[in-house]
């Protein structure tokens, strides 16, 4: 990584700021934001209703992305501390949802099928439910940090497991809960007209923004992915860093695990966040972190995130087929990813530099 | 005189033995594990594992999957990564299922419709990640989105083929002679193999004689070594870094059409996970992701115990669909710990040996 050590040159505000990596989500949300505006300026509609509990609460495509984008917004926060610690990606974060979702809606049911109401308090779930997914975090953490085996193979291990394991916890049964009290989480809180999950999302968001901002983990993290071994010789443990991000990795997907389960009052484990790993790792990469480890802007991922929403709102607008949604999404990708790879730019800034230098060369002549 | 020659070439035997590359290392632990599971299988579920058709069937069923796992060893000798394979796999399968169904097509025609999809999924792929630079995780990540989605495109339902021609190269079998058993009649049945089988085991022998003996071979293992001492031994690491991808988007195509051949229908659904089986038996064959290490003899055999795993697993009664999942899970997670314990065990001793030997020659000099 050679930008993460070179120090930019002094430069303008203006020129500080398109370096900034924030600059790839904010570019790709303001080209979806202008063909959204040119295609169809009422995509931009938000609507007061009521829902189907008699309850106001605000509708239309802009509300959709920010609730449906909340899971892999609060997956994109983890992420991020992962993939800039351990220079790779934790792909089993859909299975750990699995995981973390049947456990939660065990401890809720009691053991039975369906309940009306909660056998155990929700709370005491959801803290079970984070035990559950930061232990599997730690089993992902130790495999990278103290076995030094690459994330993604690591990962690959509950990758493989993980949704049978969350079979396993509810013995092959898919468990309803009828309480509206869960629907709060993946719905609406009744006399609050915007969508739980992106409160949530924010809040999850705000904390870590304070943690960071009053801790030295953000600069312990960033040096561990930078270089390992002269963050040991300066005195920090790169193993316990590594283990910490995969753990906190694993509490992100917890509250991802509550908004999912409680979307639908239910969990059907072969099926819940598939694909969702996929995502999460698009919008770290959007978000212009170095995938291979180091410098990284939490804010930037979130972003992405919501800039991938945007997009699958949009295809979603236009008609596309779910299935063949995918298609689509990987051309905007690959052509997001083409535009901002460096070399690219570079030509770029080459062919502007040439431009600017024959024009300052014909005034100069006339 | 000859007595020393003799003893000098007894011990360069020997200490060629005791420095075996890591490579040779981490196949030698995969084939002895495959033999010794084999052989406990014969021992403890005696019925079905002595015939030799159980052991064809196995590798008939995963004669893609080695097709698949090859390029993919290839790929991950050169340090990166190709996640797309199972996406082709699946659109090569469909589009030929379409065009022998619904467009009455030539069989020879189909398969070079399944080469060059293949061929063209490495060709860009190839080029975005070697001349553009761009994370190789993304760029397949992308791959394997698009060709997802493309498959919906060409067809949405799955459906079986129907075609003359190629239902009769579907069921030609090959015999293999002295092989066979006899029912209880006493009636004897030859073995038997598909055809798949065949083009696979001489993929694997063509690409071990690449890797083992040509030029270009031997530069995939120095580039995933390390990039810029290849780049200081003259080789040209873009282009080998391209021929890699191009090389195995060409096998993804051989392998869907393998894959085709064996399951004679297209479906959206087919080969899903099949990314994952071709990267896990790269990993248990004793590639590391990491790069410069790796054999395709290893990969084979990984596919090979992979499927065994299943096998095995199926026959202990254990029917709940949640075990072959965690069991493949589990036996991964033990060799990955095997293989890191391994690599940090040896390294440690190389640091002590070569401690030591600085330490000698210190001595006389002082």
């Amino acid at each position: 990584m050679p930008n993460n050590n070179v120090q930019p040159p002094k430069a303008s505000l203006w020129a500080r700021l398109t370096r900034h990596q924030i600059v790839i989500p904010i570019a790709a949300l303001l080209l979806l934001t202008i063909f959204n505006l040119i295609a169809d300026p009422s995509f931009f509609n938000i609507t007061l209703s009521d829902n189907s509990n008699g309850d106001p609460v605000l509708g239309g495509n802009l509300i959709t992305i920010i609730d449906n984008g909340s899971e892999l917004a609060i997956l994109a926060i983890g992420m991020t501390l992962v993939t800039a610690a351990s220079g790779g990606q934790d792909i089993s974060v859909g299975a750990a949802i699995a995981i973390s979702g049947s456990a939660l809606l065990r401890v809720l049911c009691g053991g039975e099928r369906t309940v009306d109401t909660f056998k155990n308090p929700l709370i005491l779930a959801f803290l079970i439910a984070c035990l559950v997914s930061m232990a599997f975090g730690a089993f992902n953490g130790v495999l990278v940090a103290f076995f030094k085996i690459q994330p993604m193979v690591a990962t690959l291990i509950l990758f493989t497991a993980g949704r049978n394991i969350a079979c396993w916890i509810n013995n092959s049964e898919l468990p309803v809960v009828n309480d509206e009290r869960l629907g709060y989480f993946g719905n609406y809180i009744p006399g609050i007209p915007i969508p739980t999950p992106f409160l949530i999302a924010v809040a999850c968001f705000i904390i870590t923004f304070l943690i960071m901002k009053f801790t030295n983990i953000s600069l312990y993290v960033q040096s561990v992915g930078i270089n390992e071994k002269s963050s040991r010789l300066n005195g920090l443990n790169p193993e316990l860093i590594k283990l910490m991000t995969y753990v906190l990795l694993g509490l992100c997907v917890a509250v991802a695990a509550l908004i999912k389960v409680g979307r639908i009052s239910q969990i059907n484990y072969s099926v819940i966040a598939k694909d969702i790993e996929m995502d999460a790792i698009l919008a770290v990469a959007l978000g212009g972190n170095a995938l291979g480890g180091g410098k990284f802007s939490i804010a930037s991922s979130v972003l992405g995130a919501y800039v991938i929403q945007f997009l699958t709102t949009t295809l979603y607008k236009f008609e596309v087929n779910a299935a063949a949604l995918p298609a689509f999404k990987a051309v905007v990708v690959i052509l997001l990813v083409v535009m901002s790879a460096p070399t690219v730019r570079e030509k770029f800034s080459r062919l502007g530099r040439k431009l600017k230098k024959s024009k300052t060369a014909e005034a100069g002549n006339s | 005189m000859n007595m020393s020659n003799v003893n000098s070439s007894v011990s360069a035997v020997k200490k060629t033995r005791k420095r075996m590359t890591d490579t040779n290392l981490l196949t030698t632990i995969t084939v002895t594990v495959f033999v010794v599971m084999y052989v406990c299988a014969i021992l403890f579920l005696k019925e079905g594992f002595l015939k030799p058709q159980t052991m064809l069937n196995l590798i008939s069923t995963n004669a893609y999957l080695i097709i698949l796992a090859c390029g993919m060893s290839l790929v991950m000798i050169t340090g990166g990564i190709d996640i797309s394979v199972g996406g082709v796999t699946a659109l090569v399968a469909m589009s030929c299922a379409v065009y022998l169904d619904m467009h009455d097509g030539n069989v020879y025609i189909s398969m070079l419709i399944a080469i060059g999809i293949g061929l063209a999924f490495g060709l860009v792929q190839g080029f975005l990640i070697a001349y553009l630079k761009i994370q190789p995780f993304i760029v397949t990540l992308a791959g394997m989105f698009f060709a997802r989605g493309m498959t919906t495109i060409v067809h949405t339902n799955p459906f079986n083929v129907s075609n003359k021609d190629f239902v009769e190269l579907k069921d030609t079998r090959i015999i293999i002679p002295l092989l066979g058993s006899t029912t209880k009649k006493g009636k004897f049945i030859p073995a038997t193999i598909e055809i798949g089988v065949i083009v696979a085991l001489v993929i694997v022998l063509l690409l071990f004689c690449l890797l083992k003996w040509t030029k270009l071979g031997r530069s995939f293992y120095a580039v995933g070594g390390n990039k810029q001492s290849a780049l200081m031994l003259g080789i040209n690491v873009q282009r080998t870094t391209f021929i890699s991808y191009v090389i195995c988007g060409l096998l993804a195509g051989i392998g869907g059409f393998v894959y085709f051949m064996h399951v004679g229908s297209g479906s959206p659904s087919h080969a899903t996970g099949a990314e994952m089986n071709a990267i896990a038996s790269s990993i248990i064959g004793g590639t590391m992701l990491t790069g410069g290490v790796g054999n395709i003899i290893g990969t084979l055999f990984g596919v090979l115990t992979l499927a065994l795993i299943q096998n095995i697993v199926a026959s202990l009664g254990l029917d709940q669909p949640w075990w072959t999942g965690i069991t493949i899970a589990a036996m991964l997670c033990i060799f990955l710990v095997i293989q890191s314990i391994i690599i940090s065990r040896r390294k440690k001793a190389d640091m002590k040996a070569a401690a030591a030997q600085s330490n000698k020659e210190a001595a006389p000099a002082s």
